[in-house]
């Protein structure tokens, strides 16, 4: 009788689907596991020595304060005016990499492989490379946090273009403008609170990210993190760690709230 | 007529135009103050410039000899392996702290407790983390698990809690009316509606972990940004560039992957 077929969500190929995939997943994750070869004897140290570091971290060291502020402040112009360079830098490769502004398509490539190189290198890496260039400090550090930023800005801002409405760019172009007038009047007023959004939200990413370039010589409150790791003054890290805590909670407020305003 | 003067001005969000330019001048003085502050040298600009390029000539072309290869190759595998186990293990702790984490579910002070540690999870860079990680437990891919697990779970919780309080509450109380348990609950109406965004959000999260795994060897965590370090402290660029190429590459079939397999759950 056809009331004894129970009911089944997927049919035969795509449950056959399903659990090769799920299998091949799990082999993979065994694999890795066994490859990495971890050695871990005996799992039950792992939670103790995390737990003895922090033991050791507690009290924060209260007086170190004075010394962090400085360095915090170093830390805050590094994202600023990486953020601002990277927002200059910004905005001609979005031009070329939104397929309505672009003059052609090799203008097009160009922009996105500026796009994706910039995004497939981490802050810290264009650091290491930028203290080659520039030698130890925030110099190197803004630099390497604006070519990080540049992807992920003219990625998003050239989405954002791609979806203006081209019919205002026709009137002013229209209306007699030159290419410039037609940036200003007719596309820039359409992407102006995606451009202050967006770049409210990497200065806030940026915050965080310039935190670690100190580790590589390129300045900020990285410099006195490393010092207390290296010399094992656990209780000044705790306070560096609170520190940063403050600062990066901080800036997401800012950024949270000035991206409200301008949606 | 007085109106015939009056001219149209563009409304601001701020309300008031002296507001208005009081902001942008704060602005400006911050950029200023950032400048001045960070004490920037137009000179070491320029000559960084001429550097900058006899650099970027030494990264051409990328090279590696058979036997640096086969080391590129090697601790490209411990990252990628890296990234796969703590992806897991990284989801695995997610789940209970994003359900703990969802306003809708979870009582008040669990709820607290759980939104500070996703913060807490968040605000460090994962460098910070390897570095504690390392001398918690000493050099090699363990550290990096730790890492790069601590990360995930801050960055799942968040976005799955934020589902979690997005579903549909009749479900819930339909299944809780026909007498289910608060597990059966859990199992029959949060869960299926969670599944399609929760296969999304752990691929993309493998492939942010890709990412990871290859720089947090920089601190000693495992993986290729080890070899990444090496290479730069020995000047050995053309090395660099093929490491970074190799970089690059897995960073983009990683990202292709994950793009790919979204577009086709969703």
């Amino acid at each position: 009788m056809a009331a004894e077929k129970g009911w089944e969500r997927f049919d035969r190929r795509r449950q056959l689907g399903r659990f090769v995939g799920g299998l091949v997943a799990l082999m993979v994750v065994v694999a890795s596991w066994r490859f990495l070869d971890l050695g871990v004897t005996n799992p039950g140290t792992i939670p103790r020595e995390i737990n003895d570091l922090l033991t050791r971290m507690y009290p924060p060291d209260l007086a170190y304060t004075p010394e962090i502020v400085g360095p915090l402040i170093e830390t805050i112009h590094i994202a600023v005016l990486g953020t601002v360079a990277a927002l200059v830098m910004a905005i001609p490769v979005a031009l070329l990499a939104a397929e309505n502004t672009t003059p052609n398509r090799t203008t097009y490539w160009l922009g996105k492989l500026i796009v994706t190189t910039s995004r497939s290198v981490n802050t810290i890496i264009w650091a290491l490379i930028f203290v080659v260039v520039f030698g130890a400090g925030p110099l190197a550090g803004t630099v390497a946090i604006a070519f990080r930023s540049v992807g992920f800005l003219g990625k998003l801002l050239g989405e954002e273009i791609e979806e203006i409405e081209f019919g205002q760019v026709e009137a002013v172009t229209a209306a007699g403008a030159s290419s410039v007038q037609v940036l200003l009047y007719g596309i820039l007023p359409q992407v102006k609170p995606a451009l202050v959004g967006l770049a409210v939200y990497r200065w806030d990413i940026n915050v965080r990210d310039s935190t670690v370039l100190g580790f590589v010589g390129a300045g900020g409150i990285g410099v006195e993190l490393f010092r207390g790791v290296n010399s094992f003054a656990w209780q000044s890290v705790a306070m560096v760690l609170l520190a940063i805590l403050a600062v990066v909670i901080l800036s997401e407020g800012i950024s949270a709230y000035t991206r409200a305003k301008v949606r | 007529m007085a109106a015939g003067e009056r001219t149209w001005q563009r409304p601001t969000v701020f309300g008031r135009r002296e507001l208005k330019w009081a902001v942008y001048a704060a602005v400006l003085a911050f950029f200023a103050w950032s400048t001045w502050g960070l004490g920037i040298d137009p000179n070491r600009i320029v000559q960084g410039f001429g550097r900058g390029l006899t650099l970027l000539g030494d990264f051409f072309p990328p090279q590696a000899t058979p036997q640096q290869a086969q080391r590129i190759l090697e601790k490209m595998i411990e990252s990628v392996a890296m990234a796969m186990v703590s992806t897991v293990t990284g989801i695995a702790l997610s789940l209970p702290i994003a359900f703990m984490a969802a306003e809708n579910l979870s009582p008040r002070p669990l709820y607290y407790l759980n939104r500070g540690f996703i913060s807490v999870s968040r605000a460090f860079n994962a460098i910070i983390i390897a570095i504690i990680a390392v001398k918690a437990v000493g050099l090699g891919p363990l550290a990096g698990i730790i890492t790069i697990t601590f990360k995930t779970v801050g960055f799942f919780s968040k976005l799955l809690a934020e589902d979690l309080e997005d579903i549909d509450m009749g479900s819930v109380d339909a299944v809780r009316s026909t007498g289910a348990s608060p597990l059966q609950t859990l199992v029959y109406s949060v869960v299926p509606q969670i599944i399609p965004r929760f296969a999304g959000l752990s691929v993309y999260r493998w492939d942010i972990n890709i990412r990871t795994s290859t720089i947090v060897g920089i601190v000693g965590a495992g993986g290729i940004g080890s070899v990444l370090l090496t290479a730069f402290n020995r000047y050995s660029y053309g090395y660099v560039s093929a490491i970074l190429l190799a970089i690059i590459a897995v960073v983009l079939v990683a990202e292709g992957v994950s793009a790919l397999v979204r577009r086709r759950y969703q």
